[in-house]
């Protein structure tokens, strides 16, 4: 009789636990699935404080030339150095594939076609995110951090505004630039290795380029850019602006940015390539 | 005629005199909660802050200072409670009425808090160009004024990096001097400071006072510096202010808790 009373006691405690555990697996499933949304609504709050406070004074034109500057300026060599590979790469498989039924003249304006509307702002972008989101994230990220951010609101000084805004106009207005410097320097290495390496001819290249690529290409490129641009400023200055947790919490906030910015570069890619052949989302 | 300087908000020293015979508090804080999560930090935070005195809060590590203190200057929003500064409640304040009041208060955090990407100059003169009109000279003169007041003027040029802890503290009072706010908040101004560096410290809490009627509050737990400064002494003691009253009162309190920390830091008033 004294050994069932403990036996007795352990079934509803145990039924508890498993009931404990069954609850927190499915918070922390709920949690799983709902975070993408957190950090849409997140994202989202951020824009629409970027816009409320981007229209109104005070306009800080020198942090806006030096965001513009950091963004643009600095990411030159990157995404040049980047777009002068791509563009050799892309020759050096096309023309390869091509030769194969003879239609290797074609070269030159799948090339273009490619880079206008795809390669040159997806890219761009990506280059954009690994060098000026990363650092937006962990600037902010410390400033956060070390109370700067504070410091700032302490003096009445509106932090999206003074942070956020000119890094995003920044993102807006410089990554179409970019994509067309991409555009142009991948173009420059496809024609050299196509040429110069693989003996194609110099005027059939660019006649095809002419001929198959026209402005509602390039444009195509330059609306995707500018929303990649506006995207990765964004999700950058939403990690750094919100980090906590000291240096590691920056190095993870820099981590998710990256992250981040990457699937979102790919997502909008598809989105808004949808929106503009107008074959609808899926 | 006599000519008073006016401060930055347009106040003069007699005006100041008469506010602090008329109406000498400052700030009342009322009822003040705030949780985060289960953790129920303030509990019901009442206190008043004098017009144109040093008013200190003090208390053990993780009472609760630091947490009042962000509360008062609306970094963040009272879970409950009020908050009157000249006739309005900051606890209701929002959006851009908030951030119109802001500069009735300056701050000097912990940990300086001074902008990296700037150099101690413009650290300073930041206040000053985002929120008045003055010519590039006159920010200069009064930058390099008060920063000749406490002894970094030659450090002008570098980047806070390039300062010591206690440098840093400095440039921190200045910048949160600058605007010539109501209100001066200092938060542990004197932590990880030299006696020399902390006395330097306490004298210009002192001196804020003396020259512009400023309003102070400090939190701290450095007992030195409490009593050569403090005019009134709150003790925050789990959440709630425990006992209240000038040094003299405080020192000589029932008030076990409060009884136990002064006599822990082994301080008396002579």
């Amino acid at each position: 009789m004294t050994g069932a009373a403990p036996t007795a006691s352990s079934a509803p405690e145990k039924l508890g636990k498993v009931r404990s555990a069954a609850r927190d697996a499915g918070q922390w499933l709920a949690k799983l699935l709902l975070a993408p949304f957190a950090e849409i609504g997140a994202l989202t709050k951020l824009f629409a404080e970027a816009i409320f406070w981007g229209i109104r004074p005070p306009y800080r034109v020198r942090l806006f030339v030096e965001s513009m500057e950091f963004v643009g300026i600095g990411s030159v060599f990157l995404v040049s150095l980047t777009a002068l590979f791509v563009g050799a790469v892309l020759a050096l498989q096309l023309v390869d594939g091509f030769r194969d039924f003879g239609a290797e003249n074609q070269t030159g304006a799948v090339i273009g076609l490619a880079l206008a509307r795809e390669v040159g702002p997806v890219f761009a972008a990506l280059m954009v995110t690994s060098r000026a989101g990363s650092a937006m994230t962990t600037e902010l990220g410390s400033m956060r951090v070390t109370n700067q951010i504070d410091a700032l609101v302490t003096m009445a000084v509106n932090p999206v505004q003074y942070l956020v805004v000119p890094r995003v106009v920044a993102g807006f207005v410089m990554l179409p630039v970019l994509t067309m410097l991409f555009n142009v320097v991948g173009v420059f290495g496809a024609f050299s290795v196509a040429v110069f390496f693989l003996g194609l001819d110099p005027g059939v290249f660019m006649d095809r380029l002419q001929w198959l690529v026209d402005w509602d290409d390039v444009s195509q490129g330059l609306i995707k850019a500018m929303v990649f641009g506006v995207a990765v400023t964004l999700i950058a200055c939403r990690q750094g602006f919100f980090a906590k947790g000291g240096a590691a919490g920056v190095g993870r906030a820099t981590n998710r940015a990256v992250v981040h910015s990457a699937i979102a570069i790919l997502m909008l890619d598809y989105l808004v390539t949808s929106m503009v052949l107008g074959e609808g989302l899926f | 005629m006599r000519v008073f300087r006016r401060n930055l908000m347009g106040v003069t020293r007699p005006q100041m005199a008469e506010e602090v015979k008329t109406n000498p508090i400052h700030v009342q804080i009322r009822d003040v909660h705030k949780s985060y999560g289960d953790h129920h930090v303030l509990r019901g935070v009442s206190l008043d802050i004098y017009r144109g005195k040093t008013n200190l809060v003090i208390g053990p590590s993780g009472s609760g200072k630091s947490v009042l203190m962000r509360q008062l200057i609306r970094l963040e929003k009272p879970d409950s409670g009020e908050i009157w500064v000249n006739g309005v409640d900051f606890a209701r304040l929002a959006g851009l009425d908030l951030a119109a009041r802001r500069r009735t208060f300056g701050m000097v955090f912990q940990m300086s808090a001074l902008f990296d990407s700037m150099t101690v100059f413009d650290n300073v003169a930041f206040p000053l160009r985002e929120h008045t009109d003055l010519p590039r000279k006159e920010i200069r003169a009064r930058v390099m004024d008060r920063l000749e007041g406490l002894g970094i003027a030659e450090a002008s040029h570098k980047m806070p990096a390039e300062l010591s802890g206690g440098m840093q503290k400095r440039v921190a009072v200045a910048r949160a001097m600058i605007l010539e706010s109501e209100i001066l908040i200092y938060d542990e101004p004197t932590t990880g400071l030299d006696p020399i560096t902390t006395e330097m410290v306490d004298d210009l809490i002192a001196e804020a006072e003396e020259m512009f009627g400023v309003t102070s509050v400090v939190i701290s737990h450095d007992m030195a510096s409490v009593v050569r400064i403090a005019d009134y002494l709150n003790f925050l003691h789990e959440g709630q202010i425990a006992a209240s009253g000038t040094p003299k009162q405080l020192l000589h309190t029932d008030h076990p808790a409060t009884a136990e920390f002064i006599r822990a830091s082994r301080i008396t008033l002579d």
